[in-house]
């Protein structure tokens, strides 16, 4: 029995990933790759392979989630496989029914971790790691919008603590969701909720490009990021709880926000 | 007679309600009711009376005049004096022919009263029984007129008593229709009596008829009618006994105008609260309530657009004024109102309440819709669905024989399925293959002839026709359960079959998606019996019967998912596992639901194919079976053929049910399986050389014995390129 590795890579373009995932690779039997669960705008498949050596076997979501990854386990079962994953492998949930189902059938698997989405942009904000609640997804509109993200900030900004809102990504056509076009739709709950959760007043921290050369980082209230240009993507927003004071210097520090937050804060 | 001014005249008239009667005429194919309404149309000056009876004003489309029967329903407003009072007469046309029949349903919700038209020779017919059945379940009034009286004195030349014999014998077989389907409480008021005016005789072709009272009061005996045929002078009877006079006499004494009418009628079609300010303005018949209709049919016109027609219960129609479709959930401003004359509008301002209006620049409405004053629009409850007696049962494949053409049968085909909403016109996305649907194979043969026609003349090709199956269970399944793709969503789903009783209520549209949970819940749990929690817990009914119910408890996130669960029910219903035959009669039980906690990880690409392999794996550990639709056939054939006739029937898997000999005619009622019916005509005329006269409509689905199923399965399953082995329920059902 073979072996499945879980190799992060990193976020944005091939330089991702780390030494020890780059060693793995040197000793695998068949290396698999899957881009669809994040953006990695700059990534050049053909850097990579210069770089690893290795041929890459580029895998579909129907591959992986409607065969249950077949052609994975398949490859795992005389050798060693190695799935190449954007950021952080298994961050991305829908990996960890893949290592169930693995280790059901006898197969090892083993994780090389790599910089994740989560803490580049917690980073990037200055905000308390220990500050988050719940993170959320703000779906691509398709017909009826999911309330969630709207009932997740309601509930963490009661506790205090700030949420990490992830936009979608629809690889297959190409859409990625932006900043100003995430907050036009929270703003649509709103204005159905009525609840006074995002409104046109709320302080917002929009994050574009995390782990690129160029981020791009600002905070300010809802009005001014609709209109503010985050170039290409991917993009996150964070909607900030409570702030620790320290937390109001690095956002007028690092993202450009509004000097009167520092009596806004506690 | 009334000429030229004659729609300013009615215009004037139309609102004064107690004048008006809203009527339509309905028999059996070939009983005479197209001649008949031409004499009557000839009356009120719209044609000349003597090319009346051979030009069908009616039939204006080349399709029917060809045919000789009529296919378009069309309507016509006419003026009737009576006794110096000038009364409104809408007429509403309906077919004669059985393949069309759900435009006859459509039709009487427009109408309160009906003459029955019952061909003196052939006596009551399948057909006269199917239409008068209707007609009660609307709630529309039947009065009985026997036409071609004519044939029994020259062609079978009967006496005087024997033509009686066979007059009472129609009077009695009607009432007993209505003895058998009226409603208790109309049921003896509406039997009809010669005596009591409320059956009228005569001969449509020849244009003259009478009910006893006008040919008392004219001091004329059936015996000098026999006489005019024998000296050859019938055609003096049309000005001693006009036909005219006879039916709209009949009509305006026995048939309620539409304030009586809706009093009672309107708790019959229409599902909301009789207290609420739209339900009084209706019951009232109310010019000053809101705008209140009820399309019966919409056309297109090449010119003209969209024409919506239908019953205007309350309220005025006018040009200019804001209403609101409720089924389409669109706003419009109304940009023309006619009513009707021959086949031509008039466009004439402002209807009111009461009447048949024409509606111009709806271009959503079809028929079965539900137009209400845009003021109005949240309270209200839209008219039932109109429930079909018929459903397509046969498919046929179209295509043009110069693939160029295609875009222009695309058209037309989009034009036919606005009009005919029984044609089912649907795109095979797999094959690319364009498939008419319909409830015989006479009606796709004329589906296709208006193909051309509206495409301008394109060659059409046509497969060979169809049956259509449905796949069901008779017990229960397991309880399903099915992972989502990414695995992090799971169903909990269990089918069994659903009464037969409820089935039956559905089709009635005695339990309808629009009334709601509460209303479904209290029938079900009332007429039903069902348990409380599966009562009040209906989700969604699609059109082939099936049913989902909630029975989970308290799982988060489920009410945004629903909408996806509901898409993945409808997918799962349209084409099951054994040979994606559409699914029918199930009840389907969720059960329990787990949800993957972010959102876009439960998107309708993971829902949607969980419930669908839930829902297909618990249907495949139920025996599943393959229905197939079976026919009523009603046959009329001289005695010395029944024998042979009959056996063509049983030997085609058909089983007879009834034989009744009529005169010198028997009629013989049976069942037979639409798949046996191709090349019927052909087996039935060498077996009695001719002389059966026949017709089949969609009755009910079976169960197909079981080496017929295996055979269609296989059939089916190899047309649509699928492996030739019904797959397993562990293709479905996952394992925790």
């Amino acid at each position: 029995m073979g072996e499945i590795v879980f190799v992060g890579l990193g976020l944005h373009d091939e330089m991702g990933i780390s030494l020890r995932g780059l060693k793995e690779l040197e000793t695998a039997d068949s290396v698999f790759m899957e881009l669809y669960t994040s953006l990695m705008p700059e990534f050049s498949v053909k850097n990579f392979q210069k770089i690893s050596g290795k041929k890459l076997h580029m895998i579909l979501r129907q591959e992986l989630e409607e065969e249950s990854g077949e052609t994975v386990l398949k490859a795992a079962e005389t050798g060693k496989a190695v799935l190449l994953v954007p950021g952080d492998p298994l961050i991305a949930t829908t990996h960890v029914a893949l290592r169930i189902h693995a280790e059901k059938l006898g197969v090892r698997t083993r994780i090389v971790h790599g910089a994740s989405i989560l803490s580049a942009v917690i980073g990037l904000s200055g905000l308390h790691n220990y500050k988050f609640g719940k993170s959320v997804t703000i779906p691509l509109a398709s017909g009826v919008s999911s309330e969630t993200p709207y009932e997740v900030i309601a509930q963490n900004r009661r506790l205090g603590l700030h949420t990490l809102c992830l936009l979608d990504i629809d690889v297959t056509e190409n859409r990625y969701l932006k900043i100003r076009e995430g907050l036009k739709l929270l703003l649509q709950i709103e204005e159905k909720r009525k609840e006074n959760i995002v409104t046109m007043d709320t302080l917002v921290v929009g994050v574009a490009r995390a782990g690129s050369n160029n981020p791009q980082v600002k905070a300010s209230f809802l009005r001014d990021l609709l209109r503010c240009d985050f170039g290409g993507p991917p993009h996150s927003i964070i909607f900030p709880g409570k702030l620790h004071f320290m937390e109001a210097e690095a956002l007028i520090a690092f993202a450009d926000a509004p000097e009167n937050l520092r009596e806004a804060s506690e | 007679m009334p000429k030229f001014k004659q729609t300013a005249d009615i215009l004037g008239l139309m609102g004064k309600k107690e004048d008006i009667r809203n009527i339509g005429i309905i028999a059996h194919i070939d009983h005479g009711k197209t001649t008949m309404t031409d004499s009557l149309l000839a009356e009120a000056g719209l044609l000349s009376p003597k090319i009346a009876g051979e030009a069908r004003a009616l039939d204006y489309l080349e399709e029917e005049q060809k045919r000789g029967i009529t296919i378009k329903t069309a309507n016509i407003s006419l003026l009737h004096e009576m006794e110096d009072r000038p009364y409104v007469i809408n007429l509403i046309d309906t077919p004669g022919h059985v393949d069309f029949t759900g435009k006859v349903t459509r039709a009487l919700r427009a109408i309160d009263g009906a003459v029955v038209v019952v061909d003196a020779v052939e006596e009551v017919m399948v057909q006269t029984e199917t239409v008068t059945r209707q007609a009660l379940e609307e709630r529309v009034k039947p009065v009985l007129f026997i036409n071609k009286v004519d044939r029994l004195i020259k062609e079978l030349r009967l006496n005087p008593n024997e033509i009686q014999n066979k007059l009472v014998r129609i009077v009695r077989d009607f009432n007993n229709l209505i003895d058998i389907y009226g409603e208790p409480e109309f049921k003896e008021k509406w039997k009809v009596d010669p005596a009591k005016e409320t059956v009228a005789f005569g001969s449509a072709l020849h244009k003259w008829g009478f009910t006893l009272s006008m040919a008392q009061k004219k001091g004329i005996k059936f015996s000098d009618i026999i006489d005019a045929y024998k000296k050859g002078e019938y055609q003096k009877l049309p000005e001693l006994l006009p036909l005219h006079s006879a039916i709209l006499d009949m009509a305006v004494k026995n048939l309620p105008n539409p304030i009586e009418a809706q009093r009672y009628r309107i708790m019959k079609v229409w599902k909301g609260e009789m207290d609420s300010e739209i339900g009084k303005a209706m019951l009232n018949c109310d010019d000053n309530g809101p705008t209140v209709m009820c399309i019966t049919l919409a056309q297109m016109d090449p010119h003209a657009g969209l024409v919506a027609t239908g019953r205007l219960f309350s309220g005025l129609m006018e040009e200019g004024c804001r209403v609101y479709l409720v089924n389409a959930s669109k706003g419009y401003r109304v940009q023309q109102v006619s009513m009707y004359m021959g086949a031509f509008r008039e466009v004439v301002g402002k209807i009111a309440a009461g009447n048949i209006a024409a509606v111009l620049g709806l271009d959503l409405a079809r028929a079965g819709e539900t137009i209400i004053d845009v003021e109005h629009k949240d309270a209200m409850y839209p008219f039932e669905r109109i429930k079909y007696v018929s459903e397509p049962v046969v498919t046929i494949a179209v295509e043009p024989k110069h693939p160029r053409e295609l875009p222009r049968l695309v058209d037309a085909m989009n034009r036919l399925s606005i009009e005919d909403p029984n044609l089912v016109t649907t795109v095979n996305k797999e094959t690319g293959e364009y498939l008419l649907s319909g409830m015989g194979e006479l009606h796709l043969e004329i589906a296709v002839k208006f193909l051309r026609d509206y495409g301008g003349g394109i060659d059409i090709t046509t497969s060979r026709p169809i049956v259509v199956y449905r796949e069901s269970v008779p017990g229960e399944g397991v309880v399903a359960m099915a992972k989502s793709p990414n695995k992090h969503s799971r169903f909990w789903i269990q089918v069994e079959p659903l009464q037969e009783k409820i089935i039956k209520m559905i089709e009635k549209g005695d339990i309808a998606e629009e009334m709601g949970r509460k209303r479904i819940g209290t029938i079900l749990y009332k007429e039903a019996k069902w348990p409380t929690q599966e009562a009040r817990n209906v989700w969604a009914l699609d059109e082939h019967r099936n049913m989902i119910i909630d029975l989970t408890k308290g799982v988060q996130y489920l009410r945004e998912a629903r909408e996806m669960i509901l898409a993945g029910f409808r997918w799962a219903c349209q084409s099951g596992p054994l040979c994606e035959e559409p699914m029918r009669g199930l009840k389907i039980k969720l059960l329990d639901v787990k949800l993957h906690e972010d959102p876009v990880h439960r998107g309708p690409a993971q829902i949607m194919p969980a419930v669908r392999r839930a829902i297909l794996g618990s249907f495949l550990t139920a025996d599943p079976v393959i229905l197939e639709p079976i026919y009523k056939i009603g046959l009329s054939v001289s005695a010395q053929w029944v024998g042979e006739s009959s056996s063509v029937i049983t030997r085609k898997r058909g089983r007879i049910i009834s034989s009744q000999q009529r005169g010198a005619l028997t009629n013989v009622t049976g069942y037979i399986p639409v798949a046996e019916t191709f090349g019927l005509s052909a087996e039935m005329r060498s077996a009695t050389s001719g002389h059966a006269f026949w017709q089949c409509t969609f009755d009910h689905w079976e169960k197909a014995p079981e080496n017929v199923a295996a055979e269609v399965i296989k059939q089916i399953r190899e047309r649509r390129g699928l492996s030739p082995d019904i797959p397993s329920p562990k293709k479905f059902i996952d394992e925790a």
